[in-house]
């Protein structure tokens, strides 16, 4: 029970995620004890919240909101509120959360105690689908040695909502904490913090919470050391699709494309990349070497997301793969507004016809005029991933719209899927 | 005024206000989000829908009024809202009291709608649904008119109206859940109002 | 001027259509019934008839708000 061991020098100077030790004892040997100082308004808080601002730290859910603006709206709505770790990872093609639940769950656990006691929150309470086993586990593992060692001041909790991929939308998250029921909320003003039965509450996906531990004991400095000057420091990034090596890597932000899918050392020619996750956009190879960044890719009209890359081999048909997200994304809807849960479903089958064979004259143009009326129209932003998808698909496998519009789809569209879906995702004809 | 056409005046408002109810009543059935009546936009559906249901509430309150003026028979203020107080015909008066109670609450939670929450104002709109057959038993129980030809003739045809709008709205609502075919097929696109060479306005896309 | 916008509250919203038929120079409806809001404020004798639309609407999904420039 060595509460005072000093941190060890190399794991001070680097600011990185992957790579730390899991269980209790040896965090603590690595980074010391958890220092919050308490009252309210100690120089210590003002030191942190300065430390936050400065890192430039932005959320890693796939938001890329930052973190010391969202800290000061929760701030300003009151004390008593509630910590959540968003762990929920509803992303298929994302690993980052789990593994980092399972390597370097105190770090996690850690950032949400910061923030805590900058809130004055009196609960955290850690987010992971039911039915992960070994992440829940590992989680349940983490809180009982915490516990045991009474070594974190603010009361930690697990919840287990659905394994869908909107549970872990942020007003989904709160408003199945509070009624069970785990739908998104209109939120008309993002300026008003999220509430729990009235008390405020801070959701944070567990990357973000990790990198706010490190900040909180070693500064800005190390974080800023890493990335860009406009997107500093490190973020976790899902590798899969036709690579060698699928799995996580820890990459500065502002790394090429390319560079990243090279660390999984793609098997065959690479004709696109699909980044930012199932709602994100896809990148052709002209753009190969643009910076993993939100401005960047925002000018070349794609998204970070989150951190996912997925790489399509020349042997794939890129119009069927998108039609199977697009037809995935339809099912998850939550149903609750029409343009949604009407719109998704026609526009996934609008895709698929196209990417079968079955186009017919009027497709594109009433694709195109779907994805216009179901863009921005929804309550959360799960419409607006299925349509970018969806463009993006256009723009880049356009050759492959051209033939298959003629009805002669390529021969690669029955390909077997490279993606992971929780069910099987079929494509008819 | 004497007791005889005050009498009249009672059975004949409540008669017409039962009427009115049930109009209310089959409006309120048929006014679904995808119902619409050719040529006839769904928010006047909606408006008529109320503005009947005002007038039944005035011819209510006529109903209330006269009965309680007439003094050959004995029903006193109270009965008006608290049920089974009333000396004459305690039971049947008083299903009316119950019904005229569940109105109440109908009119006045919809005055407040903007103030409650959307499910507690169904909820109490949901009461409508019970006052009408609370109202018919009344209006034939009592029994003052019950036995004429006409009066038979017009209950059952309130009776059929309400059913027939029920089955119907049932089966529509089934049908909807199963995700039914939007309303519209093709997109409307906006208008300009523009005003026409007679003065008056017209919508052109 | 104030420059006032319509709001819809797209989880209320039943696809009723009342709002669009009165007021159809802002609001259009899309293929499966439900509306669409034309960019730009509410010009001075509209904003009356958007009032009727937001009283009418049977799921009080419409709303009227001023939008703030910061």
């Amino acid at each position: 029970m060595s509460l005072s061991a000093s941190p060890a020098p190399s794991l001070q100077r680097v600011h990185h995620l992957l790579g730390q030790p899991a269980d209790l004892q040896g965090h603590l040997d690595a980074h010391g004890p958890l220092n919050v100082a308490r009252g309210r308004s100690s120089s210590w808080q003002h030191g942190l919240v300065d430390s936050l601002e400065e890192s430039g730290l932005t959320g890693r859910g796939g938001g890329a909101f930052p973190t010391s603006v969202k800290l000061a709206v929760s701030q300003t709505a009151g004390h008593g509120g509630i910590i959540l770790v968003n762990a929920m990872e509803g992303e298929p093609a994302s690993s980052k959360d789990q593994l980092l639940l399972t390597r370097a769950p105190h770090l996690v656990l850690d950032g949400a105690q910061y923030l805590a006691t900058l809130c004055g929150s009196d609960r955290v309470v850690i987010c992971v689908p039911n039915g992960r086993v070994a992440v829940v586990a590992a989680v349940r593992h983490a809180l009982q040695e915490r516990r045991a060692h009474r070594y974190a001041r603010v009361r930690e909790e697990i919840a287990q909502p659905p394994d869908r991929f909107i549970a872990g939308e942020e007003s989904a998250l709160a408003n199945w904490i509070e009624s069970a029921r785990s739908a998104p909320v209109f939120r008309p003003d993002k300026g008003i913090a999220l509430r729990i039965r009235k008390r405020p509450a801070l959701v944070h996906n567990a990357e973000t919470l990790a990198h706010v531990a490190l900040i909180a004991r070693y500064g800005a400095g190390p974080f800023r050391a890493r990335g860009t000057a406009e997107e500093p420091g490190t973020c976790l990034v899902t590798l899969s699709g036709a690579v060698t090596h699928s799995g996580v890597v820890e990459v500065d932000r502002g790394t090429p494309l390319w560079d990243i899918a090279q660390r999984g050392q793609p098997i065959e020619p690479i004709q696109a990349l699909l980044v930012g996750g199932y709602g994100g956009t896809w990148v052709g190879p002209g753009d190969f070497r643009t910076p993993y960044a939100s401005i960047p890719l925002r000018t070349i009209g794609a998204t970070a997301g989150v951190g996912v890359i997925v790489a399509l081999a020349e042997t794939s048909c890129g119009l069927a793969e998108s039609a199977r997200i697009a037809r995935y994304l339809a099912g998850e809807s939550s149903g609750q507004c029409g343009p949604c849960a009407f719109g998704l479903p026609a526009i996934a089958d609008d895709l698929e016809r196209l990417a079968c064979g079955r186009s017919d004259d009027g497709l594109l143009a009433r694709l195109e005029r779907r994805l216009r009326h179901v863009n921005g129209r929804g309550a959360c932003r799960h419409p607006d991933g299925a349509v970018a998808l969806v463009r993006s698909a256009l723009s880049v496998f356009a050759a492959d719209v051209a033939v298959h519009s003629r009805g002669a789809p390529c021969s690669s569209w029955r390909k077997p899927t490279v993606f992971r879906f929780p069910r099987p995702i079929g494509l008819g004809g | 005024m004497n007791s005889t056409s005050l009498w009249y005046a009672t059975r004949a408002s409540g008669i017409v206000a039962l009427v009115l109810l049930t109009l209310t009543m089959v409006l309120g059935l048929v006014t679904t989000s995808r119902s619409r009546a050719r040529n006839w936009p769904g928010f006047a559906q909606q408006e008529i829908h109320r503005r009947i249901s005002i007038m039944a509430v005035v011819f209510l309150a006529l109903h209330v009024l006269t009965s309680l003026l007439d003094t050959y028979v004995h029903i006193g203020w109270l009965a008006v809202v608290v049920p089974f107080a009333s000396p004459y015909s305690r039971f049947w008066v008083g299903l009316g009291t119950v019904a005229l109670d569940l109105m109440i609450a109908v009119f006045v939670s919809s005055l407040l709608r903007a103030r409650l929450r959307p499910g507690t104002w169904r909820g109490i709109h949901w009461l409508a649904y019970a006052s009408w057959p609370i109202a018919l038993a009344h209006t034939f129980g009592l029994g003052t008119d019950a036995g004429e030809q006409w009066v038979i003739v017009l209950g059952a045809v309130c009776v059929m109206a309400v059913g027939v709008s029920l089955v119907w709205r049932v089966r529509t609502a089934a049908k909807r859940s199963a995700l039914a075919p939007p309303l519209t097929s093709q997109p409307i696109p906006l208008t300009r109002r523009v005003a026409t060479s007679t003065g008056g306005r017209r919508d052109v896309p | 001027m104030r420059d006032l916008r319509i709001t819809i509250d797209p989880v209320a919203c039943d696809a009723y259509g009342y709002c669009a038929e009165i007021l159809p120079e802002v609001i259009g409806l899309d293929e499966w019934g439900y509306p669409i809001i034309r960019d730009g404020p509410l010009e001075g004798e509209l904003v009356a008839f958007a009032r009727r639309a937001a009283r009418d609407c049977p799921k009080r999904a419409l709303t009227i708000r001023e939008k703030r420039t910061n």
